[in-house]
């Protein structure tokens, strides 16, 4: 609370466009790169640098989180995953620009166009300044967390529950 | 004086990312590759609640983030196990030659 707040909106300007940059320069990267350990790494620079844009908007817990629950657990399990799974054909097989792919990227263009216009349109109000009431600290998520939102944090356990003998599941080699 | 950063820019960052990720899932044929950009495109969406939650001086923002990571997580756990049940079963994880719900 009180360290956040002798940080000065220029250097929070900086943090923020330099982690931005990153981020979009590190996801077009994971998107363009052949081989799939590479577009692994690259992922996990863009999730280490929403992080960072995270914390700019005051949000601790969640950026913690996104490093642990994503850059560590989920992207472990990805490039194992990977590795698991050894794909030769991929570097064989010649990546063509076929017609709907072109296609189906130039609507998502469009997609990206609209939400832009209506970012804009609705005018840029700034975000609170450095200091405000809100902080996204542990303290404050897990008071929500436990008290007004106690019930669908009890579901998301059921859920974990179940992926995890999901997962068990499905990889054991089948006896039939 | 130099002003705090507008909410737009977050919003847009955003925006851009998921644009990403979806032209990724659009021309990829990867099925990992695919995967991998849906984490994208639900980061871009984490970072809209953060920066609305911000925006609106409210903590269900970051409420909403935790409950997406946990439905990220469980779907990692349960998809990356089907890539490798697929992988064993027809020796390929590309999407395109994966078109039959029968094994």
């Amino acid at each position: 609370m009180s360290g956040i707040g002798v940080i000065t909106p220029l250097f929070q300007w900086a943090v923020f466009l330099v982690s931005a940059v990153v981020s979009l320069f590190a996801s077009i990267m994971m998107v363009t790169r052949r081989n799939p350990i590479h577009s692994a790494l690259w992922l996990i620079v863009a999730f280490f640098s929403l992080a960072v844009i995270y914390l700019t908007l005051h949000a601790q817990f969640i950026a913690v989180a996104q490093v642990i629950v994503y850059a560590g657990a989920i992207m472990m399990l990805i490039v194992f995953v990977i590795m698991l799974i050894h794909l030769e054909s991929e570097f064989v097989r010649k990546r063509k620009l076929s017609g709907p792919k072109v296609i189906g990227a130039f609507i998502t263009v469009i997609l990206f166009l609209e939400v832009a216009a209506a970012v804009l349109a609705g005018g840029g109000k700034p975000a609170k300044a450095a200091g405000a009431a809100l902080t996204g600290s542990v303290a404050e998520v897990g008071n929500s967390l436990y008290g007004k939102y106690l019930f669908p944090f009890e579901i998301a356990s059921i859920l974990l529950l179940i992926g995890i003998v999901g997962a068990v599941v499905l990889s054991r080699r089948g006896k039939d | 004086m130099v002003h705090g950063i507008p909410s737009s820019f977050y919003f847009a960052l955003s925006g851009a990312l998921f644009t990403i990720g979806a032209i990724g899932v659009v021309t990829r044929r990867n099925a990992i590759i695919v995967f991998m950009c849906i984490e994208l495109m639900l980061n871009g969406v984490n970072l809209t609640f953060i920066a609305a939650g911000n925006m609106l001086n409210s903590i269900d923002g970051m409420i909403f983030v935790f409950f997406i990571m946990t439905v990220a997580a469980a779907e990692a756990a349960i998809g990356l196990a089907i890539f490798v049940l697929l992988f064993r079963h027809k020796g390929t994880i590309n999407v395109d030659e994966i078109n039959l719900l029968k094994g």
